[in-house]
Parts: structure tokens; sequence; C-alpha cells
């Protein structure tokens, strides 16, 4: 097996879920509020991984621009949970060594009075390890 | 009835409304919220994969707490709800987990997800009835048009929240029937609001948040209300023209017990 191949299938296996139980009908894509964010879409999240591709997946500014709302997850007909492999792709990329997305000097920018905590809160908990 | 309660930290500080109105409301209506000693952060963000442990430990806590008291625990804010119910889910099924958790914590038994964990909106439904909330409001607002914002959290996924049809929730519209008031249902009411993006990306925040308001408006909604502080901060962000506000405020007004002292 190769790295790449390798390394798709231990993101699916902490995933919690399994792309090869998509019957490809595009519900999650049609579904998600962030799709004209993404440059790669939820299915092509599900199909790459079905067949033990991520390295473009690792490169795509998707893993950043799901708001892990779930739609995807609610909508799909046969259970695959986009959301999960979306997230599991982001967290081997932000849990590598000096790879956060979101560093704390951004913060203060960001702060005006009114900014709930759960805002930074799960920021951090998305975007850094 | 006396039911555990978890605040969780933005309902301390940026959202003491929720907080305050949720627990002088609770009162009127014969319910004593008691706060759990010592409740850790819940992490605001529920992390699906599978591995992830750490992150959960503060919501089995909280929600052993409610266990060795033998009380329901109550959230209201829809990031610790989602997040405390769905590792309570954890913990009722993930055999790994289940005995990691329970090795490192090491409770006085180990906890098997045990507690009933509700939201706030839920027991108004479930434990008082909102025919009974009908009868202890002194002051209905009538001919009120309020819009419900659900956002994501309370609704999806509905296989483990189980807290009303994901695609077309009713328990805020009833809500808003039982103050007297008159629900507006719009498009976009269970639409995401943008987000923790609006950490990152601020501009995407505002343009969903967008959304959601221009569609309430265009069904006539004089007012919006929900439950999480962060929609509500979205939403606020991006309107002068209609007020936002959490559903406990509007709870404790129509109970006459919005300016009570304590």
């Amino acid at each position: 097996m190769n790295n790449e191949k390798a390394l798709a299938e231990e993101v699916v296996s902490f995933s919690g879920t399994n792309p090869r139980n998509c019957m490809k009908c595009g519900k999650c894509s049609a579904t998600c509020p962030t799709f004209e964010e993404m440059d790669l879409h939820p299915h092509e999240f599900v199909s790459y991984l079905a067949s033990g591709r991520i390295e473009k997946l690792l490169q795509s500014k998707t893993i950043y621009k799901c708001l892990s709302c779930f739609a995807c997850v609610e909508r799909c007909p046969r259970g695959v949970e986009p959301s999960r492999l979306i997230e599991a792709v982001r967290d081997s990329v932000v849990g590598q060594k000096g790879a956060d997305y979101l560093s704390p000097d951004r913060i203060p920018e960001r702060l005006d009075p009114d900014l709930p905590q759960q805002a930074i809160t799960a920021a951090f908990r998305k975007y850094k390890k | 009835m006396i039911y555990s309660y978890f605040p969780g930290c933005t309902l301390k500080a940026k959202a003491q409304d929720l907080d305050t109105y949720g627990r002088k409301a609770a009162e009127a209506l014969g319910v004593t919220l008691e706060e759990i000693p010592e409740w850790q952060c819940c992490g605001a963000v529920y992390q699906q994969a599978t591995d992830e442990i750490a992150t959960k430990l503060s919501s089995v806590r909280a929600l052993n707490a409610a266990k060795e008291k033998g009380q329901p625990l109550v959230t209201i804010c829809s990031a610790c709800h989602h997040v405390i119910k769905r590792v309570n889910e954890d913990m009722k099924e993930n055999e790994d987990m289940i005995l990691r958790a329970n090795n490192y914590l090491k409770f006085d038994e180990p906890y098997h997800g045990e507690t009933e964990v509700i939201h706030y909106l839920e027991m108004l439904r479930d434990k008082i009835g909102f025919d009974k909330i009908k009868e202890a409001v002194v002051n209905p607002l009538k001919g009120k048009k309020i819009a419900a914002y659900y956002g994501c959290l309370l609704l999806r996924p509905s296989k483990v929240m189980q807290f009303d049809d994901p695609e077309n929730p009713t328990i805020i519209e009833d809500f808003i029937k039982a103050i007297g008031a008159e629900p507006v249902v719009y498009p976009f009411r269970n639409e995401c609001c943008g987000g923790y993006q609006t950490i990152t990306d601020k501009d995407q925040s505002d343009r969903f948040a967008n959304k959601v308001i221009d569609s309430a408006k265009m069904k006539g909604a004089e007012m919006i209300i929900t439950a999480c502080p962060l929609c509500l901060y979205n939403l606020k962000q991006n309107t002068r023209d209609i007020p936002v506000v959490y559903f406990t405020e509007l709870l404790a007004e129509a109970l006459g017990v919005k300016e009570q002292e304590g």
C-alpha cells in the first residue's frame, strides 16, 4: 500500500464512518450551506477517501470552511455522515506540529465587547491542537 | 422539581441574560435549577472522531454529578446541550470510550450514560408542559410576531439529539404561542448562522446571518428569538432594525418576573 492510501485508510478509520457506503446521490453537497465557499465539496471528500486518495483533501480550503452544521449528516440517506470525514482530514492536518490554522495572535483583532466565549473556544477546538 | 443545571462558560460571561432570565422563569414555574458544583467548560464543539476522548471528559464529569444527585441535567446554551447530549450517547454506546473514560475518571461507580440530558425548552415542553406555562403567563405578548431561530446544534443529528423534527421543528413556535405571541415560520430557521467562522472569516458568518434575518423579515417577523449565544451574536451583528433576544428573556417577561431582583 502506498503512503497516500495508508493515510487515507487511517483517517477513515478514526472518522467513525465508512465512505464506501455512499451511493453518490450528491445530497450532501446539494444541502451544504458552504458549498460555494469550498474548492472540494462534501461528496468529493467521500469519493476521494473511498478510493484511498487524500493528498488533495489535505490541501483543500474546505476543511476550514465546513461549519459542522450537520446538514449533510442529517440528510445523507446512507448514513455516511460526510462532516465526519471532513473533520477527520482537518484533524490530521492541524494535529501536526506547527500546522495550527488559528493562532491566538489573531484573537485580539476579533474581540469586541459582545463576542461570546463560545466562539473563541469553538474556533480553537476546530483549528488548533 | 429540582434539576441539575449546566450553565456553561458563555452564560457566565457574555450571555448572562440567557442564564439569569432562565433561572428566574424556572423559579416562577416551580423548578429549581441546581448548578453543578465545579463544572468545567464543555469545549463548545463535539469532536466527531471516535478516538477523541480527552475533550469529552468535562461533559462526563457533569453528567456523573447529575447522576449522583439522581437528577436530570438541564442545559440552556445550544452548544453545551449538543456536546453534553452527544457525549452522553457515547457513554451509552461506545464501549471503548466507556472503558477509557471510566478508567481515567474513577468515579465511585462507572458512568454508563444514565443521566437524562434535557434542554431548557424540552423541560418546558416535556416536564412542565406548554399548557401549564400558558396558565402561568401574566403578561401575554399579544400580537407580537416572533421568529424562532433554531440553528444547527439543537436539531442535528436528530438520531442523537431527539429534540424535534429536524426539518420542520415546532417546539419554539409552540413556546411562542404559550407566551401569547404569534410565531412566524420562515425558510432559514434551521439553517446555520455561520457559527465560529465569525473568528476566521467574519464576512462569511455575516452573509449567512443576513440570509436568516432577511428570511425572517420577509415573513413579517418583528423579533427573532434563539437559545444560542453565538447565533444571537451573529444575528445581532447584522441587524439594527429587528431585535434578537434570548427565549428565556421573553419567558421571564411573560411570567412577570423579568424585573425581579436576584
